[in-house]
């Protein structure tokens, strides 16, 4: 499945809209990263273990929206965005979101 | 007394020196690799622009990403909320962002260049909190998420 941030794929033309796909999850850190992150804020830098687990989730997202699309019998997946929301504290809402079509190759 | 103010004192001290020097050093090491690494990248083309122009030559288009968490350390915190107090730019901050903003961009062109890809376009970038400074527990930090996202365009 071809998934592009642009409105169009270069090099295909859209056959087809099938409509707005999505894909969220939520993760909770757990209390081991947290406690790292206290000690981290102290010398600065980054926060591997969240910058892994946010990437996971965002993968996850992503899958979750391709499978929808995939349900609907399209084969690519145009214009996706990301939000990022803290639903409480210590858990996050990854969610993405895009419009699935029918592509072709070739210009028109 | 002098004793109480010691015990209530020092621990702040201790956490402000070590924040400033290591905090200091992992900066500049940070920033020397991000202008080894960018050197490295600096062959694809990088745009925030929705058309790709000359599409009849694309090959393959496919989203990259690319994400960073980056954590102030205590002496920055703690300069950002005397900063608070008489108000102006908080340059602290504005090095951290600056970090973390080029890591996730550095990422997102590490996975396009993995494909092959000469461009990246569409690119946008996304901050979101990940810990606001609360003066629970007594430490201000503030961790930061910076992702960025573009298509990556391979050309026949």
């Amino acid at each position: 499945m071809i998934v592009v941030n642009t409105e169009t794929i270069p090099g295909y033309t859209v056959r087809e809209v099938k409509g707005l796909v999505q894909g969220n999850t939520i993760r909770a850190k757990h209390v081991g990263r947290d406690i790292a992150a206290t000690f981290k804020n102290i010398v600065g830098g980054e926060l591997r273990g969240y910058t892994e687990l946010l990437t996971e989730a965002r993968r996850q997202a992503i899958e979750r929206m391709m499978s929808q699309a995939q349900e609907l019998g399209a084969n690519a997946i145009v214009n996706v965005r990301f939000t990022t929301s803290a639903v409480t504290q210590g858990a996050a809402e990854l969610y993405s979101y895009g419009t699935a079509v029918v592509a072709q190759q070739g210009e028109l | 007394m002098p004793w109480s103010v010691v015990i209530n004192i020092g621990p702040v001290i201790v956490l402000l020196l070590l924040g400033y020097c290591v905090g200091h050093i992992r900066e500049r090491r940070h920033f020397a690799s991000l202008n080894v690494r960018e050197e490295l990248h600096a062959g694809i083309r990088v745009t925030n622009l929705k058309r790709v122009t000359d599409p009849q030559s694309v090959q393959r288009a496919s989203l990259v990403t690319g994400d960073a968490v980056i954590a102030t350390d205590y002496f920055k915190s703690f300069a950002a909320r005397l900063r608070n107090i008489i108000g102006g730019e908080v340059k602290a901050y504005v090095t951290l962002m600056e970090r973390a903003r080029r890591e996730a961009k550095l990422r997102m062109l590490a996975q396009a260049r993995e494909m092959g890809a000469g461009e990246v376009w569409n690119v946008r970038f996304e901050t979101s909190n990940i810990r606001s400074g609360t003066r629970k527990r007594n430490n201000p930090g503030v961790s930061i998420e910076i992702f960025a996202f573009g298509t990556a365009v391979v050309r026949k």
